[in-house]
């Protein structure tokens, strides 16, 4: 089963950001779990877009202000739910931000 | 002899209810499907044997038949689909009518138990779906037992299922390494089902016995399949402990009674000496957990003939070990009890007074109620009076509320 990893934290879990992910990126990349990475820019940065009635709304901001933004994710493949909360758990940032288990609808 | 038959064929199936659902799901991964071919082959069981009788082994018969109206189902979908060849190999079992050993099929309703207890479904969703899939409960049933509408149940039972199927939640025992976290949310979920029944926090009735019975029949399923789990055993002990003295829990007008005031006479003690059974059984591991200990608890008061001849400092001593295992300030409240029945209503006092200085239980009207008790027996009536009305403020139910009352203006008449 595919699923997403969307790492999430607060302000505070910025800090982390250059820390690497100390070698759960090559545990799971060797064990063949991790497809794809990346880690994002603040959600400051982010542009929100909508199209309305053939009009283009644009928003200066993540899609919802809430104190925890996503600020990466991680695609992996793997057996199943029990094994995916194993591998989330182990990535660092569950330590100090949130991490979402979304499984992937058509994979 | 037709009564006869029908009455038989509701025992059986609340007995294999689970384990053919189980089976059905282990071969087809679906679990709608499950449910409705489990449904199918009991509506026709019961026509069936109505005119042949009950079969020898009727949990084969429904298995088998069960299984058949699935691969049926299953190949009328998916001609063509790639699991077309797993259904050929299990239609060759299904039709051989091998349902395995009684012990593999006791280990696909663990499966199933373990399954509908993932924590990572909601604890309501977990024991809707154990209710359905273990209990053969229907909707309606589930619905009307906590208070929410059949379209309700019904939503929060498909999400649930559909959240199995696509989140990839697997349908296993989990491995040993994570058996310590994944059995104390199964032994939660059939403890608040005998909860829900037992106290009935809302509803008509102050127990709704169908809860309490189906959480028994599980827990003994349970305690049999996980014999190595002295928690298992010990959650079956105490809800037999608690179970053995429904009949005298409330009075003609509805209103609790007291342990002390209760009818021991009345006590069911082949259900009692089962309990202690189990509770024995479970402490010869030598890993009491919090059920085990509250079991023994239940089983002190069990096991007195009158209420005076109850050991309350054994039972202080439980609940001081009760607080080590699980710490609370409730379970503090009851050692203090336990030790004013004990060592005198001056002990007890000095307990609550420390537990009331914390601040933790003061929203609580039986801290309150428990320390004017406490004082009214030192005869300090003043202090008394004052507790009885910080209880009387603090008290939601009118049972209490009315013993509270008067219990105060007795106490302010000897001011």
């Amino acid at each position: 089963v595919k699923y997403i990893l969307l790492i999430c934290g607060d302000e505070s879990a910025a800090m982390h950001a250059g820390e690497g992910c100390s070698g759960w990126t090559e545990e799971m990349q060797g064990r063949g779990i991790l497809l794809q990475a990346a880690g994002l820019r603040p959600a400051s940065d982010a542009t929100t877009v909508r199209v309305r009635d053939h009009d283009v709304h644009l928003f200066d901001g993540p899609f919802a202000e809430t104190k925890e933004q996503v600020g990466g994710f991680c695609l992996i493949d793997c057996a199943d739910l029990d094994e995916a909360i194993d591998i989330a758990a182990k990535h660092p940032a569950s330590a100090y931000g949130t991490i979402e288990i979304r499984p992937l609808a058509h994979a | 002899m037709r009564g006869d038959v029908a009455i038989t064929a509701a025992e059986v199936f609340q007995d294999e209810w689970g384990r053919v659902v189980a089976t059905v799901i282990r071969d087809t991964g679906d679990w709608s499907l499950a449910e409705e071919c489990t449904q199918d082959a009991f509506t026709l069981a019961l026509e069936r044997w109505r005119d042949d009788g009950i079969p020898d082994r009727p949990g084969a018969w429904l298995t088998t038949v069960a299984r058949r109206r699935a691969i049926d189902r299953v190949r009328r979908n998916a001609i063509g689909d790639a699991k077309l060849h797993d259904i050929a190999m299990m239609s060759e079992t299904a039709a051989d009518g091998a349902d395995g050993e009684p012990d593999g099929i006791d280990d696909e309703r663990l499966r199933l138990m373990f399954t509908c207890c993932h924590p990572a479904l909601a604890v309501d969703a977990q024991i809707a779906l154990t209710l359905r899939m273990l209990g053969g409960l229907s909707t309606a049933e589930i619905a009307r037992a906590f208070l929410v509408s059949e379209e309700t149940m019904g939503k929060r039972l498909g999400r649930a299922k559909q959240k199995i199927r696509h989140a990839g939640i697997p349908f296993r025992v989990p491995p040993p390494q994570m058996l310590p976290t994944r059995i104390p949310p199964l032994l939660a979920v059939i403890y608040l089902l005998f909860n829900e029944g037992y106290s009935a926090s809302s509803g008509a009735g102050l127990m709704r016995p169908e809860l309490t019975r189906e959480a028994i029949r599980l827990a003994r399923v349970l305690a049999q399949l996980l014999p190595e789990e002295p928690e298992a055993s010990g959650l079956l002990a105490l809800m037999l402990l608690h179970d053995a003295r429904r009949a005298t829990r409330v009075d003609d007008v509805g209103d609790l009674v007291t342990l002390e005031d209760q009818e021991r006479t009345l006590w069911d003690l082949a259900e009692v000496g089962e309990g202690v059974l189990f509770l024995e059984r479970a402490l010869e591991k030598g890993r009491a957990g919090a059920y085990q200990i509250q079991a023994a608890i239940a089983a002190c008061h069990s096991t007195a003939a009158r209420a005076a001849d109850t050991d309350w400092a054994q039972i202080a001593a439980l609940y001081g070990q009760l607080g080590r295992v699980a710490p609370s300030p409730v379970v503090e409240l009851n050692r203090a009890v336990a030790v004013a029945m004990a060592h005198g209503p001056a002990a007890g006092l000095c307990l609550i007074d420390s537990l009331a200085e914390s601040k933790r239980l003061n929203g609580y009207h039986l801290l309150h109620a428990t320390r004017a008790d406490l004082l009214r027996r030192l005869e300090r009536h003043a202090d008394a009076a004052d507790a009885y009305r910080s209880a009387v403020e603090l008290a939601r139910c009118d049972t209490e509320c009315r013993y509270l009352r008067r219990r105060l203006i007795e106490t302010t008449a000897r001011c």
